[in-house]
């Protein structure tokens, strides 16, 4: 197995804040990957940092070939290869649902009306949405929402997928349908790397475990660390969750 | 001298209401194509750029439109132009006019929430089409009720070309006011002309605030 995702020995400061501190692990394909840990450990800024919507201070980052911290890496070759998802949605509001999925397939990679049009379809299949077509974000719930940039994110048929607390603005009924569609995800073989707070489905789905702390990897492994974790941190991590 | 106010008076006040309106929408056209150019200057990633477009709103805002069309029309005739008035006021009101809608359209620009712009780079689109399919049309729909209401302001603010020569509405007035010494009457139909001109815009304006704050209200809830 390739790793597809490489991060190696990444810093990062914001000013005088350091917010990854030598951070250092691989995903292979097919794998899924959470990142756990408490709000300002970092998580997040990973995410960012694979697609380059941060630059880092020093290491090296690969991200399915592409050699982020090399000034020559083309940007928008990386994004798509890479699809991401946020937790506040971040749909075009004035544009459709059919419309939000077949922008990106159109402008950035060429496809005709048709091809277009089909692959939203398929992907709005997926996320079982095809009858939301039509509508305007405005017009859909948190969680269709959330299913509809998921699409418009296959749409791209990217090789890894981040997924950035994709739930947390969503309510535990919504949360169940957008995770739900994540587990079609991981099983159809996608490769994802998910920062959550889920620790259930991260138990659930996960081949790996990355548990943040202060900007440093704290504890790795199977989701197996959840049950007998090693260190105090993530022990109380872990308990704070019940 | 004297005489009373007759039909010839109010077509030549139409008239001069004609010229209003006409140099309104030159004016508009041009001052908008520059004012874009300033608005997408101002955020230019260029830093030279940007302060450049800083620097020539600042000089034009604080410059009174009555000097700018003294130094457009005297400007343009130093350097050997010699143009209709027309042409000089509506010089000087497009300098005004994208100084100021520039700064209104910038803000509109910028008030597109930030994560619009990374999800579009996100999706591999680069700058210019995340800028003309993402940015833009949001940009446009919040642009669009300071926009119109600074039309109004620009209507009014054409009564200035009268000083280089230019016989629009208030010049009209004055022509016939010269003649049959009739200010309040006069200047009372000049008055409710103007009001004329500028009603349907600010009635449109509002309309437009209401749909927005309508639209808003139901995103919320």
């Amino acid at each position: 197995m390739s790793a597809l995702v490489r991060m190696h020995n990444v810093d990062k400061s914001y000013g005088k804040v350091r917010i990854l501190h030598g951070v250092s692990f691989q995903v292979n394909k097919g794998q899924v990957v959470a990142i756990i840990g408490k709000s300002g450990s970092g998580k997040s800024t990973i995410l960012r940092c694979m697609n380059r919507l941060e630059t880092i201070d020093s290491g090296e980052i690969e991200v399915c070939g592409h050699l982020l911290n090399s000034p020559k890496v083309n940007l928008n070759a990386l994004r798509r290869d890479v699809g991401i998802v946020f937790q506040s949605f971040n749909l075009f509001p004035h544009l459709t649902v059919a419309e939000n999925i077949s922008l990106a397939p159109r402008i950035a990679k060429n496809k005709s009306k048709e091809e277009a049009l089909k692959i939203t379809q398929t992907v709005l299949q997926r996320v079982d949405l095809l009858e939301k077509s039509n509508a305007y974000p405005e017009q859909l719930s948190g969680g269709q929402q959330q299913r509809v940039a998921i699409a418009r994110s296959l749409a791209m048929e990217p090789q890894v997928m981040l997924f950035d607390e994709v739930t947390s603005a969503l309510d535990p009924y919504l949360t169940g349908e957008v995770l739900s569609v994540m587990e079609q995800l991981a099983l159809g073989g996608m490769t994802m790397i998910l920062v959550t707070h889920e620790m259930a489905f991260a138990r659930k789905v996960a081949d790996q475990v990355v548990f943040m702390h202060e900007g440093r990897v704290w504890e790795t492994g199977s989701s197996e660390i959840l049950n007998c974790p090693q260190t105090h941190e993530l022990k109380q991590f872990v308990g704070s969750e019940l | 001298m004297g005489g009373v106010f007759n039909v010839n008076h109010f077509n030549y006040l139409l008239l001069g209401a004609a010229w209003t309106f006409g140099l309104s929408v030159l004016a508009m056209i041009a001052g908008g194509m520059v004012g874009f150019i300033v608005a997408l200057s101002r955020i230019s990633p260029v830093a030279p750029v940007r302060w450049l477009a800083i620097a020539y709103v600042q000089l034009v805002q604080g410059t009174p439109l009555l000097i700018l069309m003294f130094l457009a029309y005297f400007g343009l005739t130093v350097a050997g132009f010699d143009v209709p008035a027309i042409v000089a006021a509506t010089l000087a009101m497009t300098i005004y006019i994208s100084a100021y809608i520039g700064e209104i359209w910038r803000g509109c620009i910028q008030s597109v929430p930030r994560p619009q712009w990374e999800s579009a780079e996100c999706l591999a689109l680069t700058k210019m089409q995340r800028m003309r399919l993402v940015i833009l049309p949001q940009a446009l729909k919040i642009a669009t009720p300071p926009t119109v209401g600074f039309m109004v302001q620009v209507v009014k603010n054409t009564s200035l070309a009268s000083v280089v020569g230019l016989v629009e509405l208030v010049r009209a007035g004055q022509l016939v006011n010269n003649s049959l010494i009739a200010p309040l009457t006069v200047y009372t139909i000049i008055a409710s002309l103007y009001f004329t001109l500028c009603f349907p815009l600010s009635w449109w304006s509002r309309k437009l605030e209401y749909r927005l704050s309508v639209r808003r209200a139901q995103v919320e809830t």
